[in-house]
């Protein structure tokens, strides 16, 4: 098979969840704002988990549970985002 | 930039649902109009590209970090109505997947992160072409300053959200918030350029896509 545009394309965004674990574990702009001025104790938390905080339950070696959680989250996405296309296109007769 | 449950009270929760409702809607029914074969595979590819992306938070200052958010990148190859439907896509998905952003903000996430920071992209973006011709450069230069602006009124507005919510005041939560954030938006741009680049390198014809 000979490899198009976007499969290039998907394995890019595949490689950047492979290498999430490198990611910054420091709080963002919205958390750090929300430390700062002191009302970051507002946050509630989740009624339910799935996959909290990129981490996939029941994976003990963390880097590999992150890298679980983006890849599944990146196929879902792309899942997703072409169905949608799919779905939405115009229907050329 | 993702809003926890908890953070905004319920007539501004409220009221962003409905904006954010009505604007992916309205997304489904210009999509549905304009959108062809070719942009399918870049949907597909934008939707994975962004939600991986997003998980790269860079450090911007001793103790904090950024990370992308992508609008203007899927508002600049697709369109303003099609980035929207891609954000709305990884933010409802970072939702209930990934508990990333609460459920009773996601309203507010959509509003700040889908419409606001596609359609702000994008019409810095069409300026900033137009203003300096067609070129690679001022491709280069819209995608960057789009997309930096994206993040900059997105942080805005999050700030306002807040103080509606009686968070914060917004004399305290809309500087801390804006100044951040300028300089997250920095590696925004910066991201946006790079891929902008890469496209135009690899598969220029995508940036001559109708927009959708």
């Amino acid at each position: 098979m000979k490899l198009k545009w976007w499969h290039i394309g998907l394995l890019i965004a595949f490689g950047l969840a492979i290498i999430s674990p490198l990611a910054s574990s420091w709080p963002d702009g919205l958390e750090r704002v929300a430390e700062d001025k002191g009302f970051i104790d507002a946050a509630h938390n989740p009624t339910f988990e799935i996959i909290p905080d990129y981490v996939f339950p029941g994976v003990g070696n963390e880097a590999l549970a992150t890298i679980l959680a983006g890849v599944v989250g990146t196929l879902i996405l792309f899942i997703l985002t072409y169905g949608l296309g799919v779905l939405l296109k115009r229907r050329e007769a | 930039m993702h809003i926890p449950d908890g953070f905004l009270n319920t007539a501004t929760a409220g009221v962003t649902y409905v904006v954010s409702a009505g604007g992916v809607g309205y997304s489904v029914k210009e999509a549905n109009k304009k959108l062809g074969e070719k942009h399918v595979p870049l949907m597909g590819v934008m939707g994975a590209f962004i939600f991986a992306a997003q998980m790269l938070n860079f450090p911007v200052m001793g103790g904090t970090s950024g990370h992308l958010i992508g609008g203007a990148l899927a508002a600049i190859l697709l369109g303003p109505w099609a980035g929207v439907l891609i954000m709305a896509c990884v933010l409802i998905v970072q939702c209930f997947v990934f508990q990333d952003g609460g459920i009773t903000a996601l309203g507010a996430n959509i509003f700040n992160m889908g419409l606001l920071a596609c359609f702000v992209s994008y019409y810095i973006y069409r300026a900033v072409v137009s203003l300096m011709g067609e070129s690679r450069t001022s491709t280069l230069v819209g995608g960057f300053v789009g997309a930096w602006t994206s993040v900059f009124v997105a942080a805005i507005a999050c700030a306002i959200e807040l103080a509606l919510s009686g968070k914060s005041p917004l004399g305290v939560a809309l500087p801390a918030m804006a100044g951040v954030h300028a300089l997250i938006g920095i590696g925004e741009g910066l991201i946006t350029a790079v891929v902008l680049s890469f496209v135009m390198a690899t598969r220029a014809d995508l940036l001559k896509l109708q927009k959708v």
